[in-house]
């Protein structure tokens, strides 16, 4: 079984789905895969990639959300950072014009995309697989009018599948600054994470640092802390030690913090005394400056 | 996509299972494989010959080795197909499969489009010795996508034993993506059993004071509105979460299953699995 480009179940010379013979090899013929491989969906170069690079030129800083669990707080993460990044009143613009679809604008300058402006309603499932996916991103990137943007946060879904090798795909021309990796501190989340590491280094894109999240909480009532996923084989930390990244810090849980994304609003803003405020603002400074270096 | 010889080799390897139950949930992180492996434990020990397995398709982060303190193990190839990892070790009535078996190294990243995640989902039914088992517990990753189509696809053949819990937590960021879960169930027409409210409430071991980390109730209310039966709620119980986080254990006494019994979360769990069984009976 070879992990890189030939699935389990491909015929015994089967070209490899990244080729340029995917699909259309005669070893193919009567593999379960050669419609997908054939339309040449999973394979660079892109025709959209030149009018993504366009569109993005605008765009000045790109950071991607990584982790590789889900529910450790990447999409909570993802709009703390955004809001703390658009609380600086000089940064971005609102470009307004009439090429392609708008984003939401929740403030004015911060913009908003995402595959739940287009549903019907919440309720409806996106039953998609990867290629209708790619597409998707491919749209958001390319038809999307972002106009003159200072940061551009992507957050994606857990994994390191179709999304994640899209978006890397679709913007490594245009030039990603880095990935912002999260965790929670028990080692079933760190596994995960380890592999997203992986994930960063095969694909090439650098590792802004790790955020561990949820790293203990402090009881409102007795203001003890205690762990509720308990680091087991040193949490956060020490892994980005032992993988030689940064480790940009911890927050600790603060049930207001679930509350804040619940309602939609900045938990920076509405709770400036939560040591979780502060933890993060430490930690989006610090990205800041990594970034703007860069 | 699939050909019909290739369908049947997923039927006829299953044919001596009787239920097979998906374990789903829109949002990451709720509790899915937490959920899975307390179902798997809780339904071995409902009967001293229950047999049990567990299919892990996550399989860009699978976590069941871990969680069930095999993950120094590795699959071994026999001339009937695959042979899982027995998490109860001699006892051979607990049967895990899962990506995490697989790789060389467990930093290793799967890094795999649908097409090739597809594949593997196949052959996990299809080339794995199974054996004969009253359940089969399939943990699958966030999501109505790649895997759980292809789950529903190469299941066709067995619709019948076919059923699936959900979990979630309580926030609404989580209960927006159960409505979404729960209208994939109903566009392939998959029966739930019921759903889950996992880390509702967290006692403070220090005063004991109960806080709603991520608010509390709203699945049972969903559960209500949505006519799907409720199962149970399930307190964050940092014993379990220690447990399952622990890493390898002692298979000849099965360790784990002495362990969990003796955790709180348990003893709540014996009504879930008591709900379920009602259920597919």
């Amino acid at each position: 079984m070879d992990p890189k480009s030939i699935p389990s179940n491909a015929p015994e010379h089967c070209p490899g789905t990244e080729s340029d013979l995917a699909g259309k090899s005669d070893a193919c013929a009567g593999c379960a895969n050669q419609d997908v491989c054939a339309s040449g969906a999973p394979k660079a170069p892109d025709p959209s990639i030149p009018l993504i690079t366009s569109r993005m030129s605008t765009v000045k800083h790109k950071i991607l959300v990584l982790s590789g669990k889900g529910g450790v707080g990447k999409s909570t993460f993802t709009s703390q950072l955004a809001w703390a990044f658009a609380a600086d009143e000089d940064l971005q613009t609102v470009h307004a014009s009439s090429s392609g679809w708008s984003p939401v604008y929740v403030q004015d300058n911060l913009g908003v995309m995402s595959v739940g402006f287009m549903l019907p309603s919440s309720k409806d499932a996106v039953m998609w697989r990867g290629p209708k996916k790619n597409g998707l991103i491919s749209q958001f990137l390319k038809d999307v009018d972002w106009g003159d943007l200072d940061y551009l946060l992507v957050d994606t879904p857990p994994g390191t599948s179709d999304e994640h090798l899209t978006v890397v795909q679709y913007l490594k021309d245009s030039g990603i600054d880095g990935a912002v990796l999260i965790t929670t501190p028990q080692e079933v989340a760190l596994q995960d994470v380890r592999r997203e590491i992986d994930f960063c280094r095969k694909v090439g894109i650098k590792i802004i640092g790790l955020v561990e999240n949820m790293s203990g909480f402090v009881c409102p009532n007795c203001k003890t802390e205690s762990q509720i996923f308990k680091p087991s084989t040193g949490g956060g930390k020490r892994l980005a030690e032992d993988t030689n990244i940064e480790f940009l810090g911890s927050v600790p849980l603060d049930p207001r913090i679930g509350k804040s994304a619940d309602y939609g609003i900045s938990f920076l803003d509405e709770y400036p005394d939560s040591p979780a405020t502060q933890a993060y603002l430490d930690i989006i400074d610090r990205i800041k400056e990594i970034v703007d270096k860069s | 996509m699939s050909t019909p010889a290739q369908e049947s080799a997923v039927t006829r390897r299953l044919q001596s299972v009787k239920h097979i139950i998906l374990v789903l949930s829109g949002k990451g992180g709720v509790g899915k494989s937490s959920v899975t492996a307390q179902l798997a434990l809780s339904l071995y020990a409902s009967s001293p010959t229950a047999r049990v397995g567990v299919l892990d398709v996550d399989l860009t982060g699978p976590s069941i080795p871990r969680m069930f303190g095999v993950d120094d193990q590795g699959v071994h190839q026999s001339t009937s197909g695959w042979v899982p990892v027995y998490a109860d070790g001699a006892g051979a009535r607990l049967a895990c499969m899962s990506v995490g078996f697989l790789l060389k190294k467990k930093g290793d990243s799967v890094v795999w489009r649908g097409p090739k995640k597809n594949g593997m989902i196949r052959q996990f039914l299809s080339d794995v010795r199974w054996g004969d088992l009253d359940y089969l517990v399939i943990d699958t990753p966030p999501g109505t996508s790649d895997e759980h189509l292809s789950l529903m696809e190469h299941l066709a053949g067995m619709h019948e034993r076919l059923s699936a819990v959900i979990v979630t937590t309580p926030q609404a960021v989580a209960l927006m993506d159960v409505m979404k879960c729960l209208s994939f169930t109903r566009a392939v027409n998959l029966p739930v059993l019921g759903l889950v409210e996992n880390m509702s409430g967290y006692a403070c071991p220090c005063c004991g004071v109960v806080h709603n980390v991520f608010s509390t109730g709203g699945g049972e209310e969903m559960a209500k509105k949505e006519e799907i039966g409720f199962l149970g709620s399930l307190p964050v119980d940092t014993e379990l979460v220690s447990l399952l986080d622990g890493g390898p254990t002692s298979q000849t006494e099965f360790a784990l299953l002495e362990a969990y019994k003796k955790t709180p979360s348990a003893k709540l769990f014996e009504n879930i699995v008591t709900g379920v069984v009602e259920k597919l009976t």
